[in-house]
């Protein structure tokens, strides 16, 4: 915590190369277990001093609402800012390459010992965390909802969640209706709140 | 003629869905299910929710399920294929806009956007937990679990790997 509001105050380092990018993005991949964004904050505010967290923030921000994962559009976006189409390419690759040769070895480990009864009951009760993880993000994530009492996003949420978990409709068109909805909804709203 | 075939179909599958990945990787999970387990047949249920827990086990972006996904499908081509298609597209308009909006504005809409797709993408993940939750082979002794690991990670800090490898030594003794 408190290292992070003495980099809020310094002076950023100087950028790195297109090398440097990759190597910083395939440590923060290689050491992200579990999501990578904690990692990343961590390398590119404390340790690097490239951004500054309120400079991160923004950036994170941008991310969060482009669609895709929020940690390789982090990679573009941070890397472009640094580099340039080179460093957004080099950061890209360096968060990806890595992980995706071993999650590929993985996947023949897994097609050849699969079947194996004790790794199959291993792989279940792994399943079981996961889903019980997901199930903690999602009651994390609508706790500043229920504090807003706000009826119109649990309106969106539980319309979404019959939409594609219970009727499983395909994504896209649920999302062309739900969203544009969704935004105008909040517009309104806050347009009447102001 | 049939390894086209499949790697055509991971293509579009995932060039369509990179785009459609609101909130992150996670929200994404219940259309790769629909497709993968539902509509392509490419694998069952419990093989889908197996490459999601290994996703989770790897180090990296959650994201890179779809690479088991693909590797299943077509094999290393497949993976290949999938991984680009699924980061490509987003990765490309990430980098547009940040070009073009360049630096954060006073601008409202970004703020706007971000809080209309907050609960959509609230509601993608509950379909996730849901999905994997109700997957196969999941005992009694599995449902308690699950609620443990919901509970403990709402309620503490603990480290999410700590409690996975946790659910793989109970898994492995015969316990689930």
């Amino acid at each position: 915590m408190s290292s992070e509001s003495v980099a809020s105050t310094t002076a950023p380092s100087a950028p790195p190369g297109a090398v440097g990018l990759f190597i910083a993005f395939a440590k923060m991949s290689l050491m992200g277990f579990g999501g990578v964004m904690v990692w990343a904050r961590r390398a590119i505010v404390e340790q690097h001093r490239w951004l500054t967290a309120e400079e991160f923030n923004d950036t994170f921000a941008l991310c969060h609402f482009l669609p895709g994962p929020n940690i390789v559009n982090l990679s573009v976006v941070f890397g472009a800012r640094l580099g340039g189409l080179p460093g957004a390419i080099a950061s890209f690759l360096g968060l990806l390459l890595p992980p995706v040769i071993i999650v590929t070895v993985l996947g023949v480990l897994y097609t050849q010992y699969g079947q194996f009864e004790r790794l199959q009951h291993a792989l279940t009760g792994v399943v079981a965390v996961t889903a019980g993880l997901f199930l903690g993000t999602v009651v994390k994530m609508m706790q500043p909802l229920w504090k807003q009492r706000s009826i119109v996003g649990f309106a969106f949420l539980g319309a979404v969640f019959v939409a594609v978990g219970i009727f499983r409709l395909p994504l896209p068109p649920v999302l062309l209706v739900a969203v544009p909805l969704s935004v105008a909804v909040t517009w309104l709203l806050r347009r009447r709140g102001a | 003629m049939s390894q086209d075939h499949d790697l055509l179909s991971l293509a579009t599958t995932f060039l369509v869905l990179s785009l459609f990945a609101v909130g992150g990787a996670l929200s994404a999970l219940p259309e790769m299910h629909r497709i993968a387990v539902e509509a392509q047949h490419w694998m069952t249920n419990s093989e889908f929710a197996d490459m999601v827990a290994i996703a989770q086990l790897s180090p990296g972006p959650n994201v890179l399920v779809v690479t088991l996904i693909g590797y299943h499908v077509a094999g290393v081509l497949g993976a290949l294929v999938a991984t680009l298609s699924m980061v490509g597209p987003s990765a490309t308009l990430a980098f547009i806009v940040s070009r073009t909006i360049d630096r954060s504005s006073d601008a409202e809409w970004p703020r706007l956007l971000q809080n209309a797709l907050v609960p959509v993408s609230i509601g993608l993940m509950a379909a996730s937990a849901m999905i994997l939750g109700l997957s196969p082979g999941q005992s009694w002794l599995a449902v308690v679990l699950m609620i443990a690991a919901a509970a403990l990670s709402f309620s503490s800090k603990v480290n999410p790997m700590l409690l996975m490898l946790a659910g793989a030594v109970l898994g492995f003794a015969g316990l689930i």
